[in-house]
């Protein structure tokens, strides 16, 4: 039997862009689900389809983008809402975060009016409430004096300061399921502590469920529950963050962590495995990462791989992974 | 602020100074007005005393010193042709001037802008490929050119408009639809591209995640920021206004500057020369500063680096 409804089920996900002629798979059916008040952490190179995964889920694509598959959030599937529907949705239920936050907000509107413009449409509230909570919201994602921050604009803030004022605009609507794309990328590493750290304190708050997008497997482990790894558009392993650490099983999964000098020592991009990542319009019809796969088989190649569950909580789609022990990489390395 | 102010004022002191010399030296090298007002064959006597009685008989930078200090005390010369005031003549013309370009600019913005912006938000539509070619022949082709295609058509085939002249308000309305039809194209294309910029910043997008619906974000989001480069090519056009009419009263016959100018350089009236010019930079430089003002007040960025600099 099925365990209660997911808060959003990812449901064979698939992205197409049209570009000229070719199409690009940039998701190829993605299956994911979060929990209410779950900690999901999203890795993969850049381009794997990570934020148009989510982007497509609240619809927020270009209409040349053309989406299939299914986002239940409830069991209300949003791939096939309305655009009203989904308005109602996006802020309220579902909030996100981006990439870079000095962009992310209007660059002539003022930090309050940004923020209360939020409040207004999740609240109702009128304007002296809405200011006032505009001030406790800033305050709470830990901006100082907060009464003088809401006349500035974006560009008279730090990079830090604006990603806590665009999490104060997602708290605004009180969501079920905040989508943090990479916020920390475009941060120095001191200021990316303290935004992590905020954003897992306000989870444990306000029991909202979170997804934390990041290329650094080390962000991702060190705060979330589950960790899920996307390689060309799919997902190729799901795991509890620490079953992920202690034995990857997917080929792809282990390079990553090979590729990671140590948990404590310096942060890199996900780099270091030969080969290179499939092109969108032109996907393998078997695995895709078999092209790059040191372990792959024949068959590897020509077919699909589904998803094998070797525990409840670790799934993996590589058809070789019960013959392999240790990592494929230890052994080309002894081999060579 | 103050700072601002002057620097500003001292710099539109030195164009206009630069626009109306360079005028000066080339009108007198390019040509004798004594010959073209006297006519080639009057006795040379003749000519001598007129070009002794307007000074041209004086070495160039002697004649600009004079002008110049006439100038700074108001007095800008006198037209060789009947003897007023040339700034005065020149500036009972520009009302006339003013009757087609403001309704011209009035339909530039008002066509111009709506296009673009419908053009934008539904980009690669039949709409929008129909707008934009519409607006490529609406700037690639010369105004004289439209100017005789829309006489052709209204005044000749469907008699509807007076073809030239001014007698009354009906003759204004081909030279402004001249006037206005192109620029309306030009603006078009602006307001387009400045809005697809727009469409693809990070925080429109943001805008939409929060929940807001599309209208409001066009509305709050979208516009606010487009308006910031479209400022530019709208202070362009206001500057040219004057400028522009030039061929366009030309081929209606219509007494604005514009025409005073091609007649006053053909004649070599150089007072009136001049003061056009003047006039003409004068003009230039407040749209230019308008759209520096505008663009203090549209883009708070711009505003916040002028007031740190003081
Ligand atoms: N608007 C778009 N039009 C066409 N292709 C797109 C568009 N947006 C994304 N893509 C393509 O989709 C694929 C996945 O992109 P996506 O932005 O989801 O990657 P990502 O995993 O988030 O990478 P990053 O770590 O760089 O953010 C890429 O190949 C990208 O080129
Ligand atoms: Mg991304």
């Amino acid at each position: 039997m099925p365990p209660e409804t997911p808060l959003l089920a990812l449901e064979g996900l698939t992205v197409d862009f049209d570009a000229g002629g070719r199409v690009a798979r940039a998701v190829d059916g993605v299956d994911l689900a979060v929990g209410r008040g779950d900690a999901v952490g999203l890795v993969g190179e850049s381009g794997s389809g990570k934020s148009v995964t989510w982007l497509a889920a609240l619809g927020l694509l270009p209409s040349r983008a053309r989406v299939a598959g299914r986002a239940r959030l409830d069991g209300e599937d949003l791939v096939a809402a309305p655009r009203r529907r989904l308005e109602a949705i996006r802020g309220r239920r579902i909030a996100m975060i981006f990439q870079d936050p000095a962009s992310s907000l209007n660059p002539v509107h003022r930090i309050g009016r940004q923020v209360e413009e939020a409040i207004r449409l999740h609240r109702g509230a009128d304007d002296g409430a809405a200011r006032a909570e505009a001030m406790r919201l800033l305050d709470q994602v830990g901006i100082a004096d907060p009464r003088r921050r809401l006349d500035d604009y974006p560009h008279q803030l730090s990079g830090g300061m604006n990603q806590r004022v665009m999490i104060a605009i997602a708290l605004a609507g009180r969501p079920d399921l905040l989508i943090a794309d990479e916020p920390t990328t475009a941060l120095d590493a001191t200021i990316q502590a303290q935004i992590l750290r905020l954003l897992g304190d306000l989870r444990r708050a306000t029991g909202m469920a979170m997804v934390l997008i990041s290329h650094d497997l080390g962000v991702v482990s060190e705060n979330v529950d589950r960790v899920c790894v996307m390689y060309a558009g799919r997902v190729v392993e799901e795991a509890p963050a620490d079953a992920l650490f202690a034995q990857p099983r997917h080929p792809y999964t282990q390079g990553l962590l090979a590729a990671l000098p140590s948990l404590t020592g310096p942060r890199q991009r996900l780099a270091a495995i030969p080969g290179t990542v499939p092109e969108p319009w032109n996907l393998p019809a078997g695995c895709s990462f078999a092209p790059r796969c040191p372990a792959a088989a024949a068959e590897c190649l020509r077919t699909r791989t589904p998803g094998l569950a070797l525990t409840p909580e670790h799934a993996v789609t590589c058809t070789r992974v019960l013959a392999l022990r240790g990592s494929v990489w230890d052994r080309r390395q002894v081999a060579a | 602020m103050l700072s601002f102010i002057v620097s500003r004022a001292a710099r539109a002191a030195i164009t206009i100074l630069l626009v109306v010399a360079f005028a000066f030296v080339v009108m007198r090298l390019s040509g004798d007005p004594a010959l073209l007002i006297l006519s080639v064959d009057a006795p040379p006597e003749a000519i001598e005393a007129f070009r002794k009685a307007w000074g041209l008989d004086r070495p160039i930078w002697e004649q600009f010193l004079t002008f110049a200090t006439r100038a700074l005390a108001g007095d800008f010369g006198r037209s060789m042709r009947d003897g007023r005031p040339a700034l005065a003549l020149v500036l009972e013309r520009v009302p006339a001037t003013l009757a087609i370009t403001l309704p011209a600019l009035a339909l530039k913005l008002a066509l111009g802008i709506p296009a673009g912006i419908f053009a934008a938000l539904n980009r690669n539509s039949w709409a929008d490929r129909a707008a934009m070619m519409a607006s490529v022949a609406g700037f690639t082709m010369p105004s004289f050119v439209l100017a005789l295609l829309l006489v052709l058509v209204f005044a000749v085939q469907l008699g509807w408009l007076p073809a030239s002249g001014s007698d009354t308000p009906l003759h204004a309305v081909l030279p402004i639809l001249t006037l206005g039809t192109a620029g309306a194209a030009i603006m078009a294309r602006f307001t387009r591209s400045a809005m697809l910029e727009v469409l693809g910043q990070p925080y429109i997008r943001a805008a939409s995640a929060k929940g807001l619906g599309w209208w409001l974000v066009v509305l709050r989001h979208a516009l606010p920021n487009a308006a910031i480069p479209t400022v530019t090519i709208i202070g362009f056009m206001v500057g040219s206004l004057v400028a522009g009419a030039v061929i366009v009263e030309s081929v209606f016959a219509w007494p604005g500057i514009g025409r005073l100018l091609v007649s006053s350089v053909a004649n070599r009236d150089l007072a009136v020369v001049q003061s056009l010019l003047m006039v003409i930079a004068g003009w230039m430089v407040l749209a230019n500063l308008a759209v520096d003002l505008a663009y203090g007040w549209l883009d708070p960025r711009v505003r916040t680096i002028t007031s740190r600099a003081d």
